[in-house]
């Protein structure tokens, strides 16, 4: 039994999100099966899509956002002018305000009115959005200013942010929403790098991840790297080829810096054996790869399209081989070979392993890894399956911190606390230093002890669990939450600090504080 | 990558570091111990903040060379100029200083800040990781991130009390100060604490069951106390520029006290500017503009301490020399290494200037380097805390002998 419940502990946390509370059974049905539980989501590949009513297509937010960018640029330059000959002892106009209000709560009614009630849950259970942070990182406690009315782009992404958790958080086991997470971060953008990413997070996810976590590498990496929200982040739609109409006409040119993630950051890795020249001729073959804008000159605003005025003529040498075409299959014949380049899949498969098991996975194991995405030719569902089936991921110790996401997010499970308001959890995501969909660099989050583990962040964790203890632990046994989590691959320290606990709300911070939660 | 903080989600209060901090890209730690040195004699009481600027530095924008004939074709649109209504500030006849530094020039001009140019370390690749790594860890290649130079530096330094309290502003410690050198951090947030019993208890159950657990969070639990304060707390709206002054604010107010930490390291984001870079206003003024702030927060906050500090501000490489199809710069090699503090010999642009004729670039693209950053970092090292060549030699840096430390650049 003791050994069915720690195998229990590697497929709910190691590979899932952590058992459910409730009367799920998540834990007995997990040690029953263990392999089976994890891999009877790999059989629905179209349960990873992420289709909720009223959250809409990048084509469909890149409308709005152009719209919304360009009529407050409008109205703030309206504002500009009557107040500079009008205004009496520099008080704003008052109807330059109203203007601007008014054109924002219009975009809004236009735009989201109509779907944002049905992006609520299907099912929603009470009380949900009072658990996962504290108010003081949120909004203040007391409403005495009335909070600014949210613009679109907020708008859309807490829907996109709360799709995206209630589906973690209701998952059986939640191998496939790692996978998902697991991928976005691979590939990540970051909502902070201004209003179009901010609004596309979500969809990019939705439209350019998701389809493809147990399909191949190549669709996911192409899917990617044309998705407008992946050319916005890493500026590829400024970049011009020094030679094209567009770039003479306008004397502007390359901007080399998607060319150089892809292959260091999406592809090959660092050291993967690409040069600087290399990158330089993958941002000359990938100029023209654009999105259209809002007024769709190219095509339908928000779309991906290929620029011909933009791209640089010619043919293109990179690791050694010449791509002739000169046109957008020249750049899609180079992200083919990239992915099926060995490097890739030695990348790839350290990265999978170091994410699953151990900072620093079984040689071994990663090895295995790489020769299965080769010869599967980058299938990613071989690649998971893989995984599951070694040995080593399930014989290795539980000895990864669990992300601040994975950590709030099973938090969430194990109370069965299903939110209608992402904003708690958004709150302790930022605090605990995991702000969604917003990783400072293309590099995306650390995945590593060192990076979740350290002094500040595990002090801010207890913080959160303390919280989070103070708002839920009524009407709660913690013991019986321990049986749910560990039940008898519980220590012995764990249950005694559970059961001598001065509290319930002392009893429960500690219980998700304990190393048998957080540890994966 | 760029940040921008133009549209950001209504709760957020600020942009995110690489390393995942509350405040707009701002990260901070510190040696746990008050070292006792060899020259607490002369009655001095020295202090290092190590800035790291994460996303690798314009050096040319920032202390433009504006004597040099090419400087200005190469860096087109946005280069500074000697002139116009966002003139550059002259620290000579050759370099000028970004206008978004006053603070900075008026430490220049009081001698206590001074300019390396055409530096780098010893990583010729542009990866922002590797090099990154390379910058922190002290070795020679990308790799080696098991901890980081300033770490191994504490290592050599006379142990004394432990501090009080002490920083990490920011869930996680930066690698340049990661390793067996116990250190500590503090971060900003408004957050309410886990009671103190509470607290104890997991201490407790970690020691049995998770000794790394334990470690981390007793350091964790140590912190909060001294910098805590209602001008602590990140305002919200705050942008990364409001953020670096705050950030150094308070490591500046736990650095001053006489039971607080001596040695820290702080890094700041978003530095990548490939697009829109702008010149004398724009995206990296504004930058520059936060970091001119918080060096000043720290000659202000360390108050009679500033007389024996040194900061140094480095980054992971350079940009490209001439502007790319987006006026922008792309990575590059060359970059500039700031020193300010009252402790520093300054007033000077110390440069082997390599010039930015074509064949003078280091591969047809980059200002060339011409001082390797160890050899400031060693120099800095060596004449405010005494360390041997041969441990800035051997354990500092590892096979550097053949990179003497500057000398003269502290008092």
């Amino acid at each position: 039994m003791a050994r069915d419940s720690q195998a229990a502990l590697v497929a709910l946390n190691r590979f899932g999100l952590g058992a459910r509370g409730g009367a799920s059974g998540d834990l007995p049905n997990a040690a029953s099966d263990p392999r089976g539980f994890v891999k009877a989501e790999l059989a629905r590949p179209n349960g990873v899509l992420l289709e909720v009513p009223g959250l809409q297509s990048t084509a469909a937010l890149g409308k709005a956002v152009f719209d919304y960018q360009f009529e407050s640029q409008q109205a703030r330059d309206a504002a500009a002018k009557a107040a500079t000959p009008s205004a009496v002892e520099g008080q704003p106009p008052a109807d330059a305000k109203t203007q601007r209000r008014n054109l924002s709560l219009n975009s809004i009614a236009m735009d989201m009115a109509p779907k944002e009630p049905a992006a609520e849950p299907a099912k929603p259970v009470a009380t949900g959005d009072a658990a996962m942070a504290p108010a003081e990182t949120m909004r203040p406690s007391q409403p005495k200013p009335p909070p600014a009315p949210l613009n679109i782009i907020q708008k859309t992404f807490r829907a996109e942010a709360l799709a995206r958790l209630q589906r973690g958080l209701m998952a059986d086991c939640g191998f496939t929403e790692r996978l998902v997470a697991f991928w976005s971060n691979h590939f990540c953008i970051s909502a902070n790098k201004g209003g179009p990413a901010r609004m596309w997070a979500g969809s990019f996810e939705r439209e350019a991840i998701r389809p493809h976590v147990l399909g191949r590498f190549a669709d996911m990496l192409k899917a990617v790297e044309q998705h407008p929200a992946m050319l916005f982040f890493l500026d590829n739609q400024q970049s011009l080829g020094p030679d094209s109409r567009a770039g003479k006409n306008r004397n502007r040119g390359l901007n080399e810096n998607l060319a150089r993630e892809i292959l260091e950051l999406h592809t090959l890795g660092v050291g993967g054996g690409y040069s600087q020249d290399d990158v330089t001729a993958l941002a000359n073959v990938i100029t023209g790869w654009t999105y259209a804008g809002r007024l769709g000159q190219l095509g339908a605003p928000g779309t991906f399209v290929f620029n011909a005025n933009a791209h640089q003529p010619g043919a293109q040498r990179v690791l050694g081989k010449t791509y002739g075409a000169s046109d957008v299959t020249q750049g899609e014949a180079v992200l083919a070979d990239l992915a099926r380049h060995p490097s890739t899949a030695k990348f790839v498969a350290a990265k999978f392993a170091r994410h699953f098991v151990a900072d620093d996975p079984p040689q071994a194991l990663v090895a295995r890894l790489a020769d299965v995405f080769a010869r599967t030719d980058g299938d990613l569902k071989a690649l998971a399956t893989a995984l599951v089936d070694s040995d080593d991921a399930w014989t290795a110790p539980l000895s990864k911190m669990r992300s601040p996401y994975e950590f709030l997010v099973a938090s969430g499970r194990l109370l069965a606390q299903i939110p209608n308001d992402p904003g708690r959890y958004l709150g302790a995501l930022n605090t605990l230093g995991q702000p969604l969909w917003s990783p400072a660099g293309p590099n995306g989050f650390a995945d590593s002890n060192a990076a979740w583990a350290a002094p500040e962040g595990l002090k801010l964790r207890l913080d959160i669990s303390a919280q989070i203890a103070s708002r839920l632990a009524d009407g709660i046994d913690p013991r019986d939450l321990l049986e749910l989590v560990a039940a008898d691959a519980a220590s012995v320290e764990t249950r005694k600090t559970i059961e001598r606990a001065e509290s319930r709300q002392q009893a429960l911070a500690l219980l998700l504080m304990s190393p048998e939660f957080q540890r994966r | 990558m760029e940040t921008m903080s133009d549209c950001c989600e209504g709760l957020r209060s600020s942009a995110v570091s690489r390393r995942g901090v509350l405040l707009g890209g701002a990260s901070f730690a510190a040696w746990a111990y008050l070292p006792k040195f060899a020259r607490a004699a002369d009655g001095r009481d020295p202090r290092l903040v190590v800035v790291i600027l994460r996303g690798a530095l314009d050096g040319l924008a920032t202390v433009a060379p504006l004597g040099d004939p090419d400087y200005a074709g190469l860096h087109g649109s946005i280069a500074l100029t000697s002139g116009g209504p966002n003139a550059a500030l002259p620290l000579d006849s050759f370099f000028a200083l970004h206008p978004a530094m006053p603070e900075f020039a008026r430490m220049y001009r009081d001698k206590k800040a001074a300019v390396i140019h055409a530096v780098a370390t010893p990583y010729r690749d542009r990866s922002h990781f590797d090099g990154q790594d390379v910058l922190e860890s002290g070795f020679a290649g990308p790799g080696r991130v098991q901890s980081g130079w300033l770490n191994r530096a504490l290592e050599g330094l006379p142990k004394g009390e432990r501090v009080t309290s002490a920083l990490a502003v920011g869930p996680t410690t930066p690698l340049v100060l990661r390793g067996a050198a116990p250190t500590v951090g503090w971060a900003p947030v408004a957050l309410p604490q886990a009671a103190e019993d509470t607290a104890m208890r997991l201490v407790e159950l970690y020691q049995h069951r998770d000794p790394a657990l334990a470690n981390a969070l007793k350091q964790g639990l140590a912190l909060d106390k001294a910098a805590q304060g209602d001008d602590m707390k990140p305002k919200p709206g705050a942008s990364g520029v409001s953020a670096m002054r705050l950030a150094a604010r308070g490591a500046a107010k736990l650095m001053a006290a006489d039971d607080g930490p001596r040695i820290g390291a702080l890094a700041f984001d978003g530095w990548d500017t490939h697009a829109n870079e702008g010149g004398p206003v724009g995206r990296l003024a504004q930058l520059l503009g936060g970091l001119d702030g918080a060096l000043s927060e720290f000659e202000t906050g360390l108050g009679a301490r500033w007389r024996d500090t040194v900061i140094v501000v480095a980054t992971e490489f350079g940009r490209t020399a001439r502007i790319n199809g987006t006026q922008g710069t792309d990575h590059g090699t060359g970059t500039i290494a700031l020193v300010a503090g009252g402790a520093v010999k300054g007033g000077r642009v110390i440069a082997d200037w390599p010039g930015l004729k074509p064949a003078n670039l280091y591969q047809a693209r980059d200002l060339a380097p011409t001082t390797d950053l160890r050899a400031v970092m060693k120099g800095v090292l060596k004449d405010q805390f005494g360390l041997t060549d041969r441990v800035l030699a051997e354990s500092v840096f590892p096979d550097s002998g053949a990179v003497k430390p500057m000398q003269g650049l502290v008092f």
